[in-house]
């Protein structure tokens, strides 16, 4: 095979765990706003308004996980035993609030129950990826092809400030989301957590954009460096006039704005991840053409993989369609 | 190398796949039901059609939920527990997986909503369409993940260098030795677990005078597909068995219960396999007839146990019962099947309540029966994880304690017991109301706009 496909991948797997993290993280983010709406019908609202898609928006997290396994297996064989306990806990998360928003509408005495269920797996799933991300950065001992550390190696302060930011993060999605989605009073209540969530944000950003330099050397010389100094200035300042045009966009009574921001802001953080660690995928250690499963491999997924995404998008897209518009109770909010 | 983490991994592993194939093996035979029912509806008009399409799109709401959450799990179990086998055997394997992930699930995902809520938002024929496309997708799931699984039983069209597996003819690895036989024993399995269950709670209705028009529909319709898939299995069964003789000769030597290579080979219909002796204690045989059916001659050979190093042997007990419990359950719907076509030329089908009876005990019968089967197969696959070529004990995280594994054992355990009997409960809950009227169609609880996978049962 004379063509890399390497870097093909890292596009596809890039974009795959991205739509993951935008998807899932407006409904998990609704799921942590969730106790805190302002009555049980507004509650029923949330709900509705992310439940025809939810199983849709997971399934991207599958197609994260399962193209890391084809595309970068090595990275996969490290990363994934090493955070344990993390995934353990994602995945308990998600399934509680995957059964737990289905199961509440058809519960009586129990319903409470499906309550709490939504929303502390919601939250447990959302601040479990945060440490996943933490421990991440922080890279992993690596002795040969196998992960060398301890299983509780992710039991640090980075990590679990990390997970702190995601959640904020998540939240700041599922209340710009829930502003595209709603009308009158839980509208403005959705603008007011948004408002919160991302005063959050920026505060959790501004740590970790100074902590991740200064955990490894090498990150440190990546964006201070001349002349690499340059290039990346725009992603700080593109960082900052996003968030404020969130928060502008907060306060007007435009609809779709607010989550078009806070999707933005994420994104300026994603680059800021990805360079980061770039040409690495275990950071600091493995690099992305190590990792690689063999040419062969590659382009046998490939093939099917470029003709299948268009396909997908476009009746994923049908699917978003067909329930568009503002959730409606049968009665309030008017 | 931690034993204990070994065993709890397995144990694990076991578990977590074993419950969620439950939900599969049960959804994969109603979407094609649906899609039957929908297009029945369609083309006929009858309003029987939709009636009974909208009580099992209900039911299926609630158990793909289970599945799709329970699946989610699964992939990742590969890293966390057994990452040495994702590093040496991701090149071919992973793949594939992708493959199911990107052809199956986005499909039926994308499809789900429409089906379950939009049947007011789009037109008939988009309805329709959503019902085949989600069938599809569960089809196309079965196809690869049994890919998967039929190469590390049979490996094929790989090379290893440094002791990892690289492919070099992907035809060769999709279309192994054993896929074939598997894939067809496997959805004929499946479906028939779906057409015993629609004829159990069918026959459950008309024992009690409910739903009649709805119920002799269901039971006419599970015990027609029955008729054609329960003979049809017994075939395909035979074919996969001979296979796996070829194949994998141990596995077969432990399913027979046969320790001695012999000509005139005996049936051992009854026994109870004693491992470190080498024999069957307390056995029930039928002389000469292993070798007639699986060498089509008295004097043919087969393969026993002693003739395998104890290192390479499976756990004789476990494949040797489970694959006697199987048998047991075809023969139950074979039995079931028969007394249904004798009962319909007498014209008493839908009125003998022992009958009526005997089905509605018999609706676990499919998933006993595929589960079982499963148990066969893969614990009769090991010590291998890639059979003949990756050890299971070569396979785990190294790093992993046995404290690590009974922690995550335990909670998976836990919220399983729990997610699982809130689930059980809730389908307990729509069978018992039943086919709703056609002016019920299923609707989200609290809101105009229908938006709920799985809230289907709010309109229980």
């Amino acid at each position: 095979m004379a063509i890399d496909l390497v870097p093909v991948w890292t596009l596809i797997l890039g974009l795959a765990v991205f739509m993951y993290v935008l998807l899932d993280g407006f409904d998990l983010g609704v799921g942590i706003l969730f106790p805190f709406a302002p009555d049980d019908h507004a509650r029923n609202l949330m709900m509705d308004s992310v439940a025809p898609i939810w199983d849709g928006n997971e399934t991207w997290l599958v197609l994260g996980g399962i193209g890391l396994f084809a595309a970068f297996p090595l990275a996969f064989a490290i990363i994934i035993p090493a955070s344990y306990f993390p995934i353990l806990v994602m995945l308990l998360g998600l399934i509680f609030r995957g059964v737990a928003f289905e199961f509440r509408m058809k519960a009586h005495r129990s319903r409470f129950i499906w309550d709490h269920a939504f929303f502390w797996g919601s939250l447990l799933a959302t601040y479990a990826q945060g440490v996943l991300l933490g421990s991440f950065v922080r890279g992993y001992e690596v002795h040969g092809r196998q992960f060398a550390g301890s299983i509780f190696d992710w039991l640090q302060p980075f990590p679990l400030i990390c997970g702190c930011g995601l959640v904020f993060g998540y939240v700041l999605l599922g209340a710009t989301w829930l502003v595209t989605k709603t009308e009158a009073g839980l509208q403005q209540w959705a603008r007011k957590k948004a408002r919160l969530a991302l005063f959050g944000v920026i505060i959790f950003m501004v740590i970790v954009s100074i902590w991740t330099p200064l955990l490894e050397p090498k990150i440190a010389q990546r964006w201070f460096s001349w002349p690499n100094i340059a290039w990346l200035a725009p992603v700080p300042v593109a960082t900052t006039f996003i968030a404020a045009w969130l928060w502008h966009s907060l306060w007007s009574d435009r609809e779709g704005a607010p989550f078009f921001a806070a999707m933005a802001l994420f994104l300026t953080g994603y680059c800021g991840l990805a360079i980061s660690v770039w040409p690495n995928i275990v950071p600091h250690t493995i690099s992305l053409w190590d990792a690689a499963s063999s040419a062969k491999s590659q382009a046998f997924l490939l093939v099917g993989t470029l003709f299948l995404l268009p396909i997908i998008v476009m009746y994923t897209g049908w699917s978003y369609y067909v329930f568009r518009g503002k959730v409606r109770g049968d009665a309030g909010y008017h | 190398m931690n034993l204990d983490a070994l065993v709890l991994s397995r144990l694990q592993f076991a578990f977590v796949v074993v419950f969620h194939f439950l939900l599969p093996a049960f959804t994969i035979g109603l979407a094609s039901y649906i899609a039957v029912l929908e297009g029945l509806h369609l083309a006929t008009g009858r309003a029987v059609y939709l009636r009974i399409s909208n009580f099992w799109i209900k039911i299926f709401a609630v158990s793909f939920g289970m599945g799709v959450v329970s699946g989610i799990v699964m992939p990742f179990q590969f890293g966390t527990n057994w990452s040495r086998y994702s590093d040496k055997v991701a090149d071919v394997v992973a793949p594939l997986m992708a493959y199911e992930g990107l052809m199956a699930f986005f499909l039926e995902a994308g499809f789900l909503g429409v089906l379950l809520f939009g049947r007011k938002l789009v037109p008939r024929w988009a309805h329709f369409f959503a019902s085949i496309m989600v069938a599809i997708g569960t089809l196309f799931s079965t196809f690869w993940i049994l890919v998967v699984n039929s190469w590390m039983h049979t490996p094929a069209g790989f090379s290893m260098v440094n002791d990892r597996f690289f492919p070099f003819d992907w035809f060769e690895v999709i279309w192994n030795p054993s896929f074939p036989y598997r894939f067809m024993h496997t959805v004929t399995a499946v479906y028939l677990t779906t057409a015993f269950a629609v004829t159990g709670i069918a026959a459950l209705y008309l024992h009690r005078g409910r739903f009649v028009e709805e119920s002799r529909a269901m039971l006419a319709m599970g015990l027609g597909l029955a008729s054609i898939l329960v003979p049809l299995q017994a075939v395909l069964g035979d074919l996969h068995g001979l296979n796996t003789l070829h194949y994998q000769p141990q596995k077969l030597a432990a399913i027979e219960g046969i320790w001695e290579t012999r000509s005139n080979q005996a049936m051992v219909l009854f026994a109870i396999p004693d491992e470190s002796a080498e024999t069957n204690r307390a056995s029930i045989e039928i002389p000469g007839l292993a070798s007639l059916y699986l060498r089509h001659s008295i004097e043919g050979r087969v393969l026993g146990l002693r003739d395998f190093p104890r290192q390479d042997r499976p756990p004789v007990l476990i494949v040797f019962y489970a694959f006697r419990v199987m048998l047991a359950m075809w023969a139950t719907m074979m039995l079931l099947t028969v007394w249904g076509w004798w009962l319909a030329f007498r014209g008493k089908l839908f009125n003998t309540h022992l009958y009526l009876r005997a089905c509605s005990w018999a609706i676990p019968v499919g998933f006993i029966a595929v589960s079982a089967g499963w148990v066969t197969t893969e614990a009769g696959r090991q010590p291998w994880v890639v059979y003949g070529f990756l050890r299971t004990a070569d396979a785990v995280t190294p790093n992993l304690t046995g404290g690590d594994v009974a922690i995550s054992l335990a909670l998976y355990a836990l919220v399983y017991a729990v997610v699982f009997g809130a689930g059980v409960y809730f389908l307990f809950k729509l069978v018992k109301a039943g086919p709703a009227g056609l002016h019920a169609p299923p609707q989200a609880g609290m809101t105009q706009r229908p938006a709920r996978p799985l809230s289907a049962v709010d309109a229980a």
